[in-house]
């Protein structure tokens, strides 16, 4: 799955999402475009309830928006039928979500697995996968802990490394350090900086300025709509402990 | 007072803000419980038409048969000897007999049967005179057909029938008191037939003259004999066979007691009883299922009305005795419209059929089958709803306000076997596992339910092994059969019911595991086939267990009757047919399970 640089991996255009009708009409998306390229890490921020995480949703095939398109490394997927936006999210789309969304009966290298064996690969092959990406976030002695049994930042851990068992084309992150400690967080944020170097494509939302800063660009958001643009040099490569000053 | 009628209106509040969950409940009960009414009523309802048979017919207190006895020559002078001695003994006020009898074969259409040719006289006879209900009496080259035995037959007076190959027209259609009913004829009596012919189940009464009798008796199939006794005290007919009943071998007489017609006269309504009483224990079984699944699937709601009403002062018993009491008025409504409705219904079923005359009367409800029943409707709910009343009593008030989501459970093994599945399956076991007490209960369901539907595949296969292709249908058995078929909608009305329940209970339970699971990339199809997998695998279990099941039940009902295999087809017919519309019913609630938005979902998780 190796892009190269300046390359469109995400592309939305006059992208609205709307609930209600008439006078409760709600505008969760309002007319966003956006381009995202391979390799690329985009952090969207804004205040609460400004349709970050909606937004993120749309782009990732979770949700169906109102208006607009979207173009998913080249693929067109705004009337895609739903077995083949299944089909995209599991092999091109990795989620990492707020509230983690693992399985609560399963040990954090079966919910690493989970997105291989339903993508039809091998146990064997998928567990394997899952080891070596538990051993990648740091987690291979805690792989047959139950979420129960690990810590927020762990679990948050285990959340991004079932993001990329299917090695996928771009990772969507929906606020990943909001129910995080300040040491979870520094956790967490090493981990996108690792995956940023390795060429990975990140979509981030969140409305903490400190993971915001780690991003090649930085979008912020207002009503549903992107307000403003600010490419930050370089990004966070080698620097993120002392960027973010979290490390004491 | 107040803490009572506080406990009451909360109870009741709840109950009418979940109406339709409580009328399922009232329904599932209410089966159980009208079952279990006619079960328990029934006893003893056919007492009153063999009384008005007997009385109707001057029916005798003891009859004395020589089946058995008779050599190629036909009774011995020894054995008419005895008939005479038995005639005069004292305590005999009077009898009739002995009448030569007759076992030939029948023919009507294509249907034959055996038959007890019993020869009597033109003129009135002073113990058993049959009550001719429709024709006339006995008269040369006419039969006189028990009616019964007639509606078997499907013969009418003025048709014509062979005995033994003999022409005979139907002149009469008539009742006795002195045979048990068609098909139990040869129950006390013993029966005679041809000789190499199997012994027969079925055999029917037919009256013709005397002179015809004899004559249709062959050196191999001889003529026996009946003679009937009035006793100068009924109830003294036990003591009466006991003294004069040759001991076993000697013969050659075999005493039967009124008492034993009697019982005999209430075969039909007795074999319906051995089948209500225990269809009335597995419905309420699986009323149980229904009431701990229905129960469990509003756990959840359950839990933040708990958690309201421990906020603003209540104690855990009072939390706990608001759900034991709306479960309490449903099964005291259960068991009302249960009562009620097997009062009504036991009217249809306690026919004696048509060998008597007169019926059954009124059935009447006696206190201690009210007693039973409310008891047992209160049984049924209070042990499905221990758990969640022990939970409401327990869970603090912040977490049910929460609305802490109690964790699944886990099997190591089944996760580490599913992940070798295709995913449905996969998905689908995972399901499952999570709360194993559903599928569970719905494999206890199944079971349930699996097991009466092979009860009565193996009485429509041990009633055609014994009637034989070309023989009349018994009317017990059409009686049963129809009840059976009545008593196999139930069950599976009941265990559709449960089957809706659960699988909507795992759709609610399981909207953020499928949530996730479809944003990891399952399709739609996939996690609806998940949820029909998940119930499709307990339900797989229950019938797998049904089938011994099965035929311990009917060895069961039928205290060791003949039991005959049913057939593997039917088998798996049922097996396929109840998987595919399992598979049809959790179709409908998955599916809706599937559409729900995953952004919506993960969103609220």
């Amino acid at each position: 799955m190796s892009q190269t640089m300046n390359q469109s991996m995400l592309r939305a255009g006059g992208l609205r999402k709307e609930y209600g009708r008439e006078a409760s009409l709600v505008r969760a998306v309002d007319g966003v475009d956006l381009d995202v390229l391979a390799g690329e890490t985009v952090a969207v921020m804004g205040p609460s309830g400004c349709g970050k995480s909606t937004l993120l949703h749309l782009l990732g095939g979770l949700d169906r928006a109102t208006a607009g398109q979207i173009w998913l490394a080249g693929q067109w997927i705004d009337q895609m039928s739903e077995r083949r936006l299944a089909a995209l999210r599991r092999d091109a789309v990795g989620f990492v979500f707020q509230a983690f969304h693992l399985m609560d009966e399963l040990t954090a290298v079966e919910n690493v697995e989970l997105p291989a064996l339903l993508a039809g690969r091998s146990p064997r092959a998928a567990r394997r996968r899952a080891t070596e990406l538990l051993d990648q976030v740091g987690l291979g002695d805690r792989a047959r802990h139950l979420p129960s049994e690990l810590s927020g930042g762990q679990r948050q851990r285990v959340a991004i490394a079932r993001a990329l068992a299917n090695a996928p084309l771009i990772v969507l992150a929906d606020e990943p350090t909001g129910n995080l400690d300040s040491e979870a967080t520094l956790d967490v944020l090493r981990l996108f900086e690792s995956l940023h170097e390795a060429g990975q494509t990140l979509v981030i939302v969140t409305h903490d300025a400190r993971i915001a800063a780690t991003a090649d660009r930085l979008i912020s958001m207002r009503d549903g709509a992107f307000i403003d643009e600010t490419r930050l040099t370089g990004g966070t490569s080698g620097q993120l402990s002392a960027l973010v000053n979290l490390d004491g | 007072m107040s803490r009572v009628w506080l406990v009451g209106r909360l109870a009741i509040r709840d109950l009418r803000h979940n109406l339709p969950h409580a009328l399922l409940l009232l329904v599932a009960i209410t089966v159980a419980m009208a079952t279990l009414t006619l079960g328990l009523i029934l006893h003893g309802v056919t007492a009153r038409p063999y009384w008005q048979t007997r009385v109707a017919t001057n029916g005798p207190d003891v009859v004395a048969s020589s089946v058995g006895f008779a050599g190629p020559a036909g009774i011995s002078a020894a054995a008419l000897g005895r008939f005479d001695a038995l005639a005069h003994a004292p305590g005999v006020t009077a009898h009739s007999g002995p009448y030569p009898v007759a076992w030939p074969v029948l023919r009507f259409g294509r249907v034959t049967a055996d038959v007890m040719a019993e020869g009597r006289s033109p003129a009135r006879a002073a113990v058993d005179q049959p009550d001719v209900v429709q024709g006339s009496w006995v008269r040369p080259g006419g039969v006189v057909v028990e009616r019964e035995f007639a509606d078997a037959l499907g013969v009418h007076v003025g048709d014509r029938i062979s005995l033994a190959g003999r022409r005979f027209r139907v002149v009469g259609i008539a009742v006795t008191a002195a045979v048990p009913v068609y098909s139990q004829v040869c129950f006390y009596g013993g029966c005679s037939g041809p000789p190499g012919a199997r012994p027969s189940f079925d055999t029917g009464l037919v009256w013709l003259t005397e002179a015809v009798a004899r004559s249709l008796g062959t050196a191999a199939n001889p003529v026996t004999y009946y003679l009937n006794l009035r006793l100068a005290y009924p109830a003294s007919a036990p003591a009466f066979v006991r003294a004069h009943q040759p001991p076993p071998g000697t013969g050659p007489l075999a005493l039967t007691a009124w008492r034993s017609l009697r019982d005999a006269a209430a075969t039909v309504v007795v074999q319906e009883q051995q089948v209500l009483l225990p269809a009335s224990w597995l419905l309420g079984l699986l009323a149980m299922a229904s009431v701990a699944v229905l129960a469990g699937g509003r756990m959840a709601a359950g839990d933040r009305r708990v958690g309201l009403l421990k906020a603003v002062g209540g104690t855990p018993a009072l939390a706990a005795a608001v759900l034991l009491a709306e479960y309490l008025v449903i099964a005291l409504g259960a068991a009302a419209a249960g009562l009620l409705t097997g009062r009504l219904v036991a009217p249809l079923l306690a026919s004696p059929g048509a060998s008597l005359v007169g019926g059954p009367g009124a059935v009447h409800l006696g206190g201690l089958t009210v007693l039973l029943v409310t008891a047992a409707a209160i049984a049924i709910a209070g042990v499905s709803t221990v758990v969640p009343a022990v939970r409401a009593a327990r869970i603090s008030a912040v977490a049910a306000l929460a609305e802490v989501v109690r964790p699944p459970g886990r099997q190591d093994w089944l996760i580490r076997l599913s992940a070798r599945l295709p995913v449905a399956l996969l998905l689908g076991m995972r399901l499952a596992t999570r709360r194993l007490r559903r599928p569970l209960l719905s494999c206890v369901s199944f079971a349930i339910t699996g097991s009466a539907i092979v009860a009565v595949l193996i009485f429509h296969a041990s009633v055609r092994g014994h009637a034989g292709q070309s023989g009349p249908e018994g009317p017990g058995d059409a009686q049963v059969s129809q009840l059976l078929l009545m008593l196999t909608v139930v069950f599976v009305l009941l265990a559709a019911v449960n089957v809706l329940a659960i699988t909507w209970a795992t759709v609610l339970d399981t909207r953020r595991f499928s949530a996730i699971v479809r944003s990891l990339g399952a399709t739609r199809r996939q996690t609806t086939a998940g949820l029909t997998a998940a119930q499709l695998l307990p339900a797989f279990a229950g019938l797998l267990l049904a089938i011994p099941a099965g035929k311990q039940l009917y060895a069961a009902v039928q205290n060791g009757g003949p039991q005959a295999s049913p057939s593997g087809w039917w088998l798996l017919v049922m097996v396929t047919g109840t998987l595919l519309a399992v598979a049809g019913l959790t179709a409908i609630p998955a599916r809706i399970g599937a559409r729900q938005p995953i952004a919506a979902v993960l969103t609220e998780a």
